[in-house]
């Protein structure tokens, strides 16, 4: 089933104030084999010149899956979640947040696009994030929903 | 902001060589990712996707670039950067990351990223763009 265009674009996601907890990072750093102690150690964050535990360069994408159901803008519009991959990401940045700091995140879709005549759609969700109303990073995803039977 | 080593154009970042990504790695990550998507960590639901086994999600080998360029300057530094993710990255895999400064233009340096496999498979390609000044 192919993903109206129109539903997708008009989709609403409500605004997401989140925070990353101290913890939430450090469990990061041990998953993803981080050995600098900046992201997982408060005091080597601080002699670092932050203010508290770094959020790193991808964890914006987490953030934003601490939505109640994050993947319930896929299943709205009738998207079969074993169809999906991840395409691209990207991230724009202009402040470095910490753990504690309240970021809101603000999404929508911005394209839909049919590639391989029909065989894969691709999604486009932007994500802005702020931080007391300043631009903090955006972020870009964009999700292939495979139909593998084929032209549509 | 703290001193940079020599860039310029040409300038390759120490490969960054990753352990083999074990099935508790992919179950760790999902839990401290958020990403529960069940084709990273249940076979049987990989296989009812039509995957022979699960696989590492994209933003796994995202977050060891992610690696590659904060152990080369400080994150502060890092201004925008791109991921396409070209290949599955099965389990057990073992991947490296690169990168390569394409150039420098008013203190900004274009670089060019690369996630292989050791067979030789590309699994992400990308670019990232990092303040110099």
């Amino acid at each position: 089933m192919s993903v109206d265009v129109c539903k997708a674009l008009a989709y609403r996601f409500e605004p997401l104030m989140v925070t990353a907890e101290r913890g939430m990072l450090a469990f990061f750093a041990q998953a993803t084999g981080q050995p600098d102690p900046v992201y997982s150690n408060l005091d080597a964050a601080r002699a670092a010149g932050h203010p508290d535990l770094p959020i790193p360069p991808s964890f914006y994408f987490s953030l934003e899956l601490q939505r109640p159901d994050p993947l319930g803008w896929l299943t709205a519009l009738g998207i079969d979640l074993r169809r999906v991959l991840h395409g691209e990401q990207s991230f724009t940045y202009h402040q470095i947040a910490h753990a504690r700091d309240s970021l809101m995140l603000r999404s929508r879709v911005t394209e839909v696009a049919v590639k391989n005549g029909g065989a894969l759609e691709l999604l486009t969700k932007q994500t802005s994030v702020t931080r007391d109303g300043q631009p903090i990073a955006e972020a870009v995803t964009v999700i292939v929903v495979r139909h593998p039977e084929g032209r549509m | 902001m703290n001193a940079l080593p020599p860039i310029e154009a040409g300038t390759e970042l120490r490969p960054l060589t990753i352990d083999p990504i074990s099935r508790a790695n992919l179950a760790l990550f999902a839990g401290a990712s958020g990403d529960h998507n069940p084709i990273h960590i249940d076979l049987d639901a990989a296989q009812s996707a039509g995957f022979g086994d699960v696989f590492a999600p994209g933003m796994l080998s995202m977050a060891y670039l992610g690696r590659l360029l904060t152990s080369w300057v400080p994150q502060e530094r890092l201004r925008s950067w791109r991921v396409r993710f070209a290949a599955v990255t099965p389990v057990h895999a073992r991947p490296t990351c690169t990168g390569r400064v394409l150039s420098v233009t008013d203190g900004l340096a274009a670089l060019e990223l690369e996630v292989t496999l050791p067979d030789g498979t590309v699994t992400l390609t990308g670019d990232a763009v990092v303040d110099l000044t």
